[in-house]
């Protein structure tokens, strides 16, 4: 079921200007918060059954209630980096609907006490960045942001940090060094970053649509929240539909509704009504899916049972006119070059993964090459630092399991071309191999 | 056919067979992708500087001492670049954070991460030229080597290639052709799978992209103008339901007046 709760102004011309967002009862859950105790919001936001939006899937409220208490420099981080292929709904609403990530960082900042926050937005993203600084200069302007935010004696001071075209990035320690001027290495947790984050400090890092929520589940209530989507599941969720259907783009739903109903219903359908070959449910990083799932329930344990994941909701639709050979060629090289290589089963087994794939795709591989790339994604599978690498190993181990009669058709039909076109070459005219060749 | 052991060894000796054939080639299972124009008869592939690892740009002279962090006295830094990095610097409380920003206007500035560029990075920042230099290797957008200053990035990720993305990239290519001007390249996801295959030409999301548009955006990008006005990201107000579909002309919930976003082709988003 859709259902508008963080899409409900989207299209309201002019949203990204604080004076249309104000007119339609913006910043007031702000003022709200403010005059709230900090135990409360938190407190709310467990109620609320809110879980990251940006892949884990965390509860937030249980993360905001780690970040020590006391006076000390606190961080709030919001992760726009949304690198993850397939995934677009943090750059709609930092693009339509800033301000509502700016209340809700507001109000996250004051329930945990930090005092600076960073947008930290992917490089490619210019003209969001842009908007979102002209947003920040006006709520700076009205005294939403500042040494004495609303009067009430807060500091918070916001910026946004713009990185330079990196996934890795987007993991949250990684996101941290690359804030703090580095190469974006991902770093050993424990500590966790509400720990010991941003320049060592307690650090809360979310992501921008579990941000722009908690503006929302102050204005419904929490109760009213919870009581969306599904058990451990509650709330709307911003999806991302891309590949081979009729209307690619961002939908909000409640979690629970089934695939078929958001690739069939919302989306359209497939393009020239074809079969779904496969779907990633939650961006690349997600083992794939095939047209047998489509009744699923989309919600974080659904999809956990299936065993596959929601991630980031970024529903990537493939159709049966393709092949699953080239998709995984796709997916593996994709990580092989995001790859930060700090750790070695990550960095070379994305890299062997890929030329495997890739001599398979060119008919130079036998079927014993599968069963190779199952055994080095099992042994990348949680040996590495950060989870990246599991990110390739999932979706390419799960294809090959899920497709390996197409993996070992692609093989044979690719060496019987190649073999064809060596022996016409060998018959060719004037090739002084004919005369080696007969004995 | 002349095989050669090592192409840097001018006393190596050179093997030739006269008339025979060609060899079959390396196994290129294994090979990196070649660089255009490689010699493929040769038994070990070679790269810039003689490395055997494509990238090596600008091998590294170990005769030199590497260098400190830049005397200001002898930098001279565009005045415009020195506030805006100094700008930067203010916004953090370790001044270190600013690096990939100014590294980012260091380019805006002299078109790529120029050692001329770094070295004036590194000298309104207080760090050594070798430390900014390990971070322009490290992200995609900034550039370690001399390109031209029209950036188009074109997605070949997974849903876009699944529309045609490849196809955009080599037509587009192959219109643009050799000019010094245009850096385009192949790019991961760009986050805009909604209006696949798509491409950002100078932080300009553009798509979905006809195969009969791609002349016209080649003129475009050669010539700096505006991109294919008509499909730019910032025009698309619909998120939901009617996705995709850029025609349906909004009416505000408050005023009832049409969207001004369609009026005057999305520029004021
Ligand atoms: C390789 C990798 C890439 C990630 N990319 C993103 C990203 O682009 N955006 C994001 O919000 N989270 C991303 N994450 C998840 C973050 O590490 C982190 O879990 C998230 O920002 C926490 O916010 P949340 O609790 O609001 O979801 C990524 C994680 C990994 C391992
Ligand atoms: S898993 Fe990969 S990306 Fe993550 S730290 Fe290790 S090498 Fe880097
Ligand atoms: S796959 Fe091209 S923008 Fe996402």
């Amino acid at each position: 079921m859709t259902n508008h709760l963080l899409f409900q102004d989207i299209d309201e011309p002019g949203l990204s200007t604080i004076e249309v967002y104000k007119r339609r009862g913006g910043y007031l859950m702000a003022e709200q918060a403010l005059a709230m105790a900090r135990d409360s919001i938190i407190s709310s936001l467990k109620d609320s059954g809110l879980r990251g939006r940006g892949g884990a899937g965390f509860p937030t409220g249980l993360k905001a209630s780690f970040i020590p208490q006391g006076k000390m420099d606190k961080f709030l981080v919001c992760n726009a980096d949304e690198s993850e292929p397939g995934t677009f709904k943090d750059r709609e609403l930092m693009q339509k609907n800033p301000h509502s990530l700016i209340e809700g960082m507001i109000i996250a900042a004051y329930a945990v006490g930090a005092n600076k926050a960073f947008i930290f937005i992917r490089g490619e993203y210019v003209q969001q960045a842009e908007i979102l600084e002209k947003a920040i200069e006006e709520a700076k302007a009205a005294g939403y942001l500042g040494p004495d935010v609303m009067g009430r004696g807060v500091e918070l001071d916001m910026w946004v940090h713009r990185g330079a075209g990196a996934y890795i990035c987007g993991e949250e320690t990684g996101l941290l060094d690359a804030l703090e001027g580095r190469r974006g290495n991902p770093r050993l947790k424990p500590p966790f970053p509400a720990n010991q984050g941003l320049y060592q400090g307690p650090t809360l890092i979310n992501n921008v649509e579990t941000l722009t929520a908690i503006t929302y589940i102050l204005k419904v209530g929490a109760e009213a929240y919870a009581a969306m989507g599904v058990e451990k599941s509650s709330g709307t969720k911003l999806i991302s539909v891309s590949g081979n259907v009729k209307r690619p783009g961002n939908y909000e739903i409640e979690m629970g509704m089934t695939g078929r109903d958001i690739i069939y219903g919302l989306a359209g359908g497939i393009e020239d009504d074809r079969e779904v070959l496969l779907w990633f449910p939650g961006g690349s990083s997600s083992p794939v899916l095939t047209k047998d799932d489509l009744d699923l329930p989309y919600d974080y344990d659904s999809l956990a049972g299936a065993k596959t994941m929601l991630g980031s909701g970024a529903i990537i639709v493939a159709h049966d006119g393709n092949s699953v050979v080239d998709i995984a060629v796709k997916t593996a090289s994709f990580y092989k070059h995001e790859s930060c290589g700090k750790c070695t089963p990550c960095r070379e087994g994305t890299s062997w993964t890929t030329k495997m794939l890739k001599r398979i795709q060119s008919g130079e591989a036998t079927p014993m090459d599968l069963d190779v790339i199952s055994s080095v994604c099992e042994q990348i599978m949680g040996n590495c630092l950060c989870v990246l690498g599991d990110a390739m190993a999932m979706p390419v181990a799960s294809m090959v399991t899920k497709f390996r009669p197409h993996f070992e058709a692609h093989i044979e039909q690719a060496r019987a071309a190649n073999e064809a076109r060596l022996l016409a070459e060998l018959d060719a005219p004037g090739n002084v191999l004919q005369g080696i060749a007969a004995d | 056919m002349t095989i050669r052991r090592d192409p840097l060894d001018p006393n190596e000796r050179e093997l030739v067979r006269e008339g025979a054939p060609s060899p079959a080639g390396p196994r290129r299972a294994y090979m990196p992708e070649l660089p255009d124009g490689a010699d493929l008869t040769q038994e070990v592939v070679r790269f810039d500087g003689g490395s055997r690892v494509p990238g090596q740009h600008g091998a590294t002279d170990l005769t030199k001492d590497p260098a400190g962090v830049p005397d200001p006295a002898q930098v001279e830094v565009p005045a415009a670049l020195r506030a805006e990095i100094e700008d930067f610097m203010s916004r953090y409380p370790d001044s270190r954070s600013a690096a990939i920003p100014a590294l980012a206007a260091a380019q805006r500035v002299h078109g790529w991460c120029s050692p001329q560029a770094v070295e004036q990075v590194a000298c309104v920042m207080r760090l050594t030229p070798a430390y900014l230099t390990a971070v322009v290797g490290f992200y995609d957008m900034l550039e370690g080597t001399e390109v031209g200053r029209q950036t188009v990035y074109v997605c070949t990720n997974i849903s876009c290639s699944l529309r045609g993305a490849d196809d955009l990239l080599a037509s587009l290519k192959g219109e643009i052709g050799d000019h010094p001007d245009v850096n385009i390249r192949g790019f991961e996801c760009l986050g805009a799978c909604d209006i696949a295959p798509m491409c950002s030409v100078n932080g300009t999301y553009v798509g979905p992209i006809d195969a009969d548009e791609v002349p016209e955006l080649a003129r475009q990008i050669i010539s700096a103008q505006d991109p294919l006005p008509g499909k730019q990201l910032v025009r698309r107000r619909v998120a939901d339901v009617a996705a995709n579909s850029d025609d349906v002309a909004r009416a505000s919930l408050d005023s009832g007046t049409l969207d001004p976003v369609s009026l005057d082709g999305g520029r004021s988003a």
